[in-house]
């Protein structure tokens, strides 16, 4: 900017993509500040609730974004729900710009019979029950029977497989939820089927989680040979990262991987859709799932799955649908695309609506990593500086900023939390994990936190 | 698991220690050449962090192989001449946005004598596509 004034920018959404974004534009312009709204007491988003507890590193990104936090211009306010208890409109008017961050909420639906049965549960809520999400804290999963069918073959899916079948030894060290270790430890399930529509080259996990199921103490793979067919002879063509994940898929189905002892199995089932989920015979909950025999259309990343019309049954009482998350509406006044579950964009610039921009999940669709992630935020951060540097954002009307919106929130009856007020909440966790050997022991409950918050 | 190492923040390179006889180039996403100089033993990642070098979103996850974000390109003679990479490695590089045949991961190479002089690149957006369909498209 080549005069300084002031330029106030708020981002809604305290994960990985608002503080990404918040990073970039902060290091760009010493006069431009930044809040940061997010709807629980506490910050972070899907590094703390979605990466599996056993991925403590992948967490790490957490010190860069507590830096951000702690930059002299960057201000955080938990517990503040935009949408409800301040509108994006409200928003607008006390800011020179709006980031939407606030990712995918919603996960989407199978659309089949018996979905609503006791027993079937989205990988966005089972994930959640784990991590501790204060929404899922009474999912009470029914984990008593012998079979779990996971639907989607996503690292997503991998996580899932892995939390069930992971010896406790190794899930009592991590932050798992100690309710979540509790019924894990009671768990009696012993075989895990991960489903796919399609085939063994369009396997969407990446191979640092299939290797992780490889090694998986006390488990041994249980593949369906037929459904390789051929896929050893399509090796030399792929590209070297398909190759080499497809070459542990094979190896781990020719039986070569696991202990012959090991009373734990997983396998992948491919070319398979769900029809139906079938309840047991007094109907209160899950006994099998239905699913359709699909054949291949196409090669490669792009083959369809089309039905043959054959059906198969196979015994299961749990069933995780692992098919995506979704984002979801959050104001009327907001562009959104329903068929896409996203908000229409370009380049993160919200087409119609000027002073609003959009990163992350609610940009771009719930796909990739955290890195993924951080350049989609940062494209973001970039259009919203050329915009600044184009004199699209009338710097020269002054704005209040967090002043105004402080303001709505007494007036409401809403309490936010600080981020000094969150390092309570993590010191209190930490210190609950000291004494059982964890990282930390999460804390459940909103009215919890906000009570340790503001002691 | 030797090679994974958490970052040393005070460590082996201060930004005025004596002793400080290899130099190295970075050349960032922006194009702009990035010059330094430095003692043997740390990673290039420990390098760009401790140095505060301006590469933006280097080093995600600290140097623990979980992400790709430190993905470097080096010259052929270079690439050539560093210790062998280990499959945890290849793992995470694989799905590194930009791959070429000569790059490798800067929290598994450290600084040795023999790179007196070296230029390494950063490719033009520092991505880790976990999402297999772009990064095939990529290939």
């Amino acid at each position: 900017m080549s005069c300084s004034l002031l330029c106030r920018l708020c981002i809604v959404g305290g994960g990985p993509a608002g503080f990404y974004t918040a990073q970039h534009l902060l290091k760009s312009h010493p006069d431009i500040h930044v809040d940061i709204y997010e709807r629980l007491p506490i910050p972070f988003g899907l590094v703390r609730f979605g990466v599996a507890p056993d991925h403590p590193e992948v967490k790490n990104v957490i010190n860069t974004f507590t830096q951000t936090a702690q930059h002299k211009h960057c201000c955080f306010f938990g517990n503040v729900n935009i949408g409800r208890d301040v509108s994006v409109k409200e928003l607008q008017e006390a800011y020179h710009a709006v980031v939407l961050s606030y990712g995918a909420e919603a996960n989407r639906r199978l659309g089949i019979p018996g979905e609503d049965l006791l027993g079937v549960y989205s990988a966005k809520d089972f994930v959640g029950w784990y991590n501790g999400v204060p929404c899922n804290k009474d999912l009470q999963p029914d984990l008593s029977s012998d079979t779990a069918v996971i639907l989607g073959q996503g690292n997503v899916a991998l996580d899932v497989a892995r939390m069930l079948l992971s010896p406790l030894d190794i899930l009592k060290k991590t932050d798992v939820t100690q309710p979540s270790l509790e019924a894990l430890a009671a768990s009696h399930v012993h075989k895990v089927l991960i489903v796919g529509r399609r085939g063994p080259l369009q396997m969407a996990c990446t191979i640092k989680e299939l290797r992780e199921m490889v090694n998986l103490p006390g488990t041994k793979p249980d593949m369906v040979t037929a459904e390789f067919e051929g896929i050893a002879e399509a090796l030399k063509e792929l590209p070297r990262p398909r190759k080499r994940l497809t070459e542990l898929l094979l190896k781990a189905a020719q039986g070569s991987a696991g202990s012959a002892q090991a009373t734990r199995q997983w396998g992948f089932r491919f070319l398979r859709s769900p029809v139906e989920i079938r309840p047991s015979s007094d109907v209160t909950r899950t006994a099998g799932i239905r699913l359709a025999v699909n054949r291949l259309e196409g090669s490669g990343e792009n083959a369809q799955a089309v039905p043959t019309g054959e059906v198969e049954d196979l015994q299961c009482g749990l069933v995780i649908n692992s098919i995506g998350y979704r984002s979801l509406p959050i104001d009327a006044t907001v562009p959104f695309d329903p068929h896409k579950a996203v908000i229409p964009n370009t380049v993160g610039r919200v087409e119609q609506v000027a002073g609003l921009y959009c990163s992350g999940w609610v940009k771009r669709g719930p796909t990739g990593v955290i890195a993924t992630t951080m350049n989609d935020s940062f494209d973001t951060a970039r259009a919203l500086l050329q915009d600044i540097e184009a004199g699209l954002l009338k710097l020269s009307t002054k704005k209040l900023g967090s002043k105004a919106i402080v303001t709505l929130l007494e007036k409401r009856g809403v309490n936010s939390v600080s981020f000094l007020e969150w390092e309570k909440i993590n010191a209190e966790e930490v210190k609950r994990g000291g004494r059982a050997g964890k990282p930390r022991e999460k804390l459940l409950d909103v009215e919890e936190m906000i009570k340790i918050a503001k002691t | 698991k030797s090679n994974q190492k958490v970052i040393q923040k005070h460590s082996l390179i201060s930004p005025t220690s004596k002793g400080d006889k290899i130099l190295l180039h970075f050349i960032n996403q922006s194009g702009v050449k990035i010059t330094t100089s430095v003692t043997e033993g740390a990673s290039l990642l420990e390098v760009v962090i401790n140095k505060n070098l301006d590469i933006s979103g280097f080093g995600a996850c600290e140097g623990t192989l979980a992400c790709s974000t430190c993905h470097l390109i080096f010259d052929e003679n270079v690439y050539k001449n560093l210790e062998p990479i280990a499959d945890e490695e290849l793992d995470m590089l694989d799905l590194a946005y930009g791959l070429t045949k000569t790059s490798r991961l800067g929290c598994q190479v450290c600084v040795q004598k023999w790179m007196d002089g070296m230029t390494v690149r950063v490719p033009r957006d520092v991505k880790d596509l976990r999402n297999v369909k772009e990064s095939a498209e990529n290939q």
